[in-house]
This record gives structure tokens, sequence and C-alpha cells, in this order.
């Protein structure tokens, strides 16, 4: 399949990719510094008003995670572990080279667990809302489970703006709502337990060696101020920046910011 | 025709459904009153041994977090029963092994209760309900692959009997397997698997395993015994599939006239109204098909039955949910169920929840027994070895 979707001005392109036996959905566009674009638990959207904003200033590239989108889901695969092998692969296949890796909620997981693994072809590192350690107290969750959560509540705990960002479901397709569902599978098959984190992550951290920035949403009520602060400790040299009117998402709730704060920490 | 007395062994003092959010997992256990609990237990263990001494089968089965069932180890409710029983059959149904870690105890907790029983178990599993994950933690995604692999396993270790194998598979690992005691029953005790999909139906016919169904009614039971029936084919068998591989579950009241049968079956509606959850419980990720998330997003619904859902005995009557009147009107809804469905051999009967009590249970077992049993065993049942 190969189609362009016109986002914006910048045309996004998807192609397919295959990394061993996994089948990769894969979008690329724009022109500049390579960003590598890992999304969170909701999927990659091309059309989305972020993704045209960003390739004006970078060559975006972004993977479906295994499972998510069409991207195929092997048997064998049942981790985060696996999805940074498989986007570490990509990353040799297309040669990609002197990449501004963005991650975001469980994609932050993805990039960070990356990171302690190879930044060859890494300049920076962007974690946007991430998860994947365990800072807090054994007898409460660090991330509220959002598995155990009506979607009202849910809206709640990531939306600045609940009745803005409240899904249309009516105006989906079938198709499109068979990939949520399918999406909402796959995080839970990877994240389910421990729940939202790798605990050997945090003892693994100190070896990213990339400029890091730590992005969270002001109004974020699934990963806080507090979590923020301990990821960034655990990352040396690491950095955090709090966007306002943003919750758990602020690629879409405050694009224009969001886009902002990646292209001036990738160019200073 | 055989007939297993099923209870869930419930706790029925519950706080109003309006002070709750979930009757299941989350209810605080403040609630259980353990003093209560305890006659609760006795009072369920002795009309199990009562089905017994009428010569009735029993079951039993578990559920987690819930005062709907207090039955959250089923091998222990069995493991009592093996000892205090004489002659019942002993239907578990079943071992939740896609959330048990530990196949191979579960093997040797069946083997127990095989040999205890000198060989009367009936060893069901199933994938479990889905409101059962999070008091599992289990991952409810690929749960049929593990229970599938798990069950592999479990008749892996029943079988064999030269020293110890082992078993490196996708989801467990075993270094030496080698269980003390084996079964009572050679090769092993009949295996039962609940489902109702087509796929999930057919797997079971194909593996040649008892079929059991809950609640699914006239045209439902049809659907999952023709779903079986295909898998029995499938595997390559000739000639149609013995009755005793086919159970279906209803809920069951004998009076002496139509008119206490009615009240008793009134009083069992108690399980289908109390089983108030949130969706998130009820469509965990994974568990459900695509179809059914698809629809759940239109809708905002998940299943046929809606929050505050009141059922009415009549239509549960017509739709097959429940059989309840006197042994005339009981035994005539039974065959007309049996011919709908093309016949079936094991009718497990729902014959306490909620608040009927122990001499109400009683007195509908003893009349099952005495008036309508005599005449369920002239319905045909072909009998095969155990697969």
């Amino acid at each position: 399949m190969n189609e362009a979707l016109v986002a914006g001005s910048v045309a996004m392109i998807a192609s397919r990719l295959q990394i061993g036996d996994i089948d990769l959905e894969l979008h690329r566009g724009g022109a500049g510094q390579t960003l590598l674009f890992l999304h969170g638990g909701g999927g990659f959207d091309p059309r989305a008003p972020f993704v045209a904003d960003l390739a004006r200033h970078f060559d975006v590239v972004a993977p479906l995670h295994p499972g998510f989108g069409s991207s195929s889901l092997p048997f064998w695969v049942d981790s985060v572990d696996d999805f940074v092998h498989a986007h570490l692969a990509l990353m040799e296949k297309l040669d990609l080279r002197d990449v501004i890796l963005v991650g975001v909620s469980i994609g932050g997981w993805v990039a960070a667990d990356l990171a302690t693994k190879n930044t060859s072809r890494i300049a920076k590192i962007i974690l946007v809302s991430p998860v994947g350690i365990k800072v807090g107290p054994r007898d409460r969750l660090d991330i509220p489970d959002i598995f155990a959560t009506s979607a009202d509540d849910l809206l709640k705990l990531t939306a600045a703006d609940p009745v803005r960002r409240k899904p249309d479901y009516a105006a989906m397709s079938d198709e499109e709502l068979r990939v949520l569902a399918r999406n909402r599978e796959t995080l839970a098959l990877v994240a389910w337990e421990p729940y939202m984190h790798n605990p050997k992550l945090k003892h693994r951290l100190h070896a990213i060696n990339r400029p890091t920035l730590i992005l969270r949403g002001d109004h974020d009520r699934l990963v806080g101020a507090d979590y923020v602060e301990a990821y960034a400790k655990l990352i040396p040299g690491a950095r955090s920046e709090t966007i306002p009117g943003a919750g758990h998402s602020p690629q879409s709730e405050r694009a224009e910011d969001f886009v902002a704060r990646v292209t001036r920490f990738a160019q200073g | 025709m055989r007939m297993f007395h099923f209870s869930e062994g419930a706790f029925q003092d519950l706080p109003e459904e309006d002070a709750y959010d979930s009757v299941r997992v989350t209810l605080p256990n403040r609630y259980y009153d353990p003093k209560v609990g305890a006659d609760n237990y006795h009072r369920y263990l002795d009309e199990w041994l009562i089905a017994d001494d009428l010569g009735l089968d029993i079951m039993v089965n578990e559920h987690h977090q819930t005062p709907t069932c207090v039955d959250p180890a089923a091998p222990i409710l069995l493991g009592i029963l093996a000892r205090q029983t004489k002659k019942a059959r002993l239907l578990i149904l079943g071992n939740p092994i896609a959330n048990r870690n530990q196949p191979v105890r579960v093997a040797e907790e069946m083997a127990m209760i095989d040999v205890i029983s000198r060989g009367r178990l009936e060893c069901g599993f199933v994938r479990s309900v889905p409101y059962e994950v999070p008091a599992a933690n289990s991952n409810p995604v690929r749960m049929n692959e593990r229970m599938y692999e798990a069950l592999d396993l479990i008749k892996a270790a029943w079988t064999h009997h030269d020293g110890p194998f082992s078993f490196e598979g996708r989801f467990f690992h075993h270094r030496c397997v080698n269980i003390w005691p084996r079964p009572y029953q050679q090769p092993h005790p009949p295996i039962w698997i609940s489902s109702t999909s087509p796929e999930g139906a057919a797997r079971v016919g194909e593996g040649g395993y008892v079929i059991g169904c809950f609640h699914t009614g006239f045209d439902g039971t049809r659907k999952v015994f023709d779903y079986y029936r295909a898998g029995w084919a499938r595997a390559g068998r000739k000639g149609p599939v013995p009755e005793d591989r086919l159970g279906y579950s209803a809920l069951m009241y004998v009076g002496d006239t139509d008119e206490e049968g009615r009240a008793g079956a009134q009083k069992l509606l108690w399980y289908l109204s109390h089983n108030k959850l949130p969706n998130h419980f009820k469509n965990p990720p994974g568990y459900n098909s695509y179809d059914a998330n698809i629809k759940a997003f239109r809708t905002g619904k998940v299943g046929t039955r809606e929050q505050g859902f009141v059922p009415d005995l009549d239509h549960e009557i017509e739709t097959g949910t429940v059989f309840c009147g006197n042994p005339d009107t009981v035994c005539r809804q039974i065959k007309k169920f049996y011919d709908h469905v093309g016949g079936f051999g094991h009718l497990l009967s729902m014959g306490q929840a909620g608040f009927l009590d122990h001499a109400e249970t009683v007195k509908g077992l003893k009349l099952f027994a005495s008036e309508v049993y005599p005449r369920l065993k002239d319905l045909k049942v072909t009998r095969e070895a155990a697969e």
C-alpha cells in the first residue's frame, strides 16, 4: 500500500517495512533533520495537525508499533522490548542518522528503553508524558489503571479539555474503530503486568548519553509532575518542561506549543 | 441425561445497588460477614451431599472478588466433596487455567480429587468471564492461547507415567514434570470446556471434549451445539456427536404446583439481576471480538443485558434460561429444549441462587429426583469413552 495523505501542506507517504517477520506500517514526510516519532497507546494518525507542523521542520518518520494500526503482531511479540528491537532495526534499515527521537506516552517508554540500548543513530531525545518506570511506593500505582477506568473518567485523566477531546465514534468507520480496539489490545498485551513499566528500566537510564528533554502537559493526571521529575533525574543531564493547557497528549491539545518546543530543543 | 446440581454459593446480604459501582471486583469485603459465610459454606455443602444421596451429580465453579460466588478456590470444595460424597460425578466447570500460572499444580489438584473420589471427577476448564481478569491480574490478551497451552501441559502431566518430561511452550516452561498422584480414571478424567463463540465451540468439538454452555437459551444453544458438531466432524470423526459431549446450564426449580415452581424460580433470578458491572470490567482489552468492540464504541453498551436489568420470569422461561413449575411442566420444558437443540446429555441445573433457602432448595432437588429425573432418563444418551 502506498498512498499520499495530504496533511496540511506536507504530504505524508504511507508505506510498509518488513523487520524480520514483523510487517510495519510506516508514514514518512517533510524535509530536514530526521525525526523518529514513536506514538502512544492511542496509535498514530498521519492526518493529525501536529504531524504536518512537525513535517515543516523535519523529515518525519513515524512507524506504527507492532500490533498498532495495520502493523502486524507476530505471536512471539509481547513486550516494549520487542518494539525497541523492531525500531532499532528500522533505523538500521532506513539508515536514519542524527535522529531526533520523540516518544509519546508508551512511545516515550519505547524511546527511553531504546536509548539505553543504542544511541549511535540518535542526536537528541524528547520524551513526552512518558511511562515505563516505577518510582512511587509499592502500594500505589504510579500510573492510574486505565484498564479499570470508565471512558469518561479516562478522558478526565488525560485531557485538559475533556469536552473538546471526546472522541466522535459515530464519525468513524468500522475499520477505524477496529484499529482503536486493536491498539487498546496491544497496549494491554505489553503494559498489563508489570503495569506500564519495566522494573529494570530506571536502573538502565543512566546509560543514555544524548541530550534529553521531557515534556508534560500541566493537566496530565496519568503522568504526574513528580513522576516526570524522577524520570529526568534518572537520565544524565535531562531536563523537563511543562506545556500549559495540555493533558496527556500535548502534541494534540497544544500542537503549536509542542512543535515549537521540539524544534527549539532539536536546533538548540 | 445426567443432572448436576449447581450453586455459586452466593453471599446475599448486599447493600442497595446504588451504593456500589460494581458487584464484582471492587465491592469492599467489609460487607462480608464471616460468621454468616461459614454457615453458608456448610449449608451449600449439605445441599451437594443431599444431591448425592438423591442420585444426582454435582457441579462447582469459581469466581473471584465477588459476593455472587464466594467460591474463589473450587478445588477446595471439590476436595471436601470427593471425601464426603459416595456416588455423584463431581464436575468442576471450571479451572480458570488462563488465569493460573501453574498448570502442573492444577493437574496435581485434579488428580488428587480424582483419586480421593475413586474416579468421579469431571474436569472442566474455562477461559473465564472478563471480570475475572482484574482479580487474577491476568493479561486479557491471548487468553485462549494460554488456556489451550495449559490444557496441553495438564493432559501431558496426567498421561506421562514413565518419569519426568519437560515442557517449553510459549507461555509455560517446566524442566521436570512427574506428578504424584496420577489420575484414577484412565487415561484421564473427562475434560469439559465452556464456550459459546463459533470458533471456540468448534475447537472444543474438534478436541472431542465435553462442551458446557450457560444460559444460552433455545436458539443460542442450538447454534453453539452446531458449531461444536462442525468441529467434531472437522476432526474426521464419523457419526453423530454423542449426547454426553453436550451440556447445558439453566436455572431450574421444581415445585408441587406450577405456582410453587415459579415462586422458587423467581428467587433464582437473583443470580441474573445481581450483576451490576461497569463496561471496563465487562470489556477488558483483547477479551471480546472486534465486532463486539465496534458495537461498544458505537452504542456505549457491552453485552445484551443492560444496567438495572430486571429479569422477567415468563421471558426467561420462554427463552429457555429457566425451567420451572410442577414436575410435568418441567419435564415438558426440558424435553422441548432437548428436541430444539438436537439433544444433550448433561443438564447443569442452578437449583440454588439468591435467597432460595435451604428447605426450598432441598424440596426442589427432591421433587426433581423423584418426579422428573426418571422420565429424563428415557431420553436416549449414547456413551463413549473419554477422549
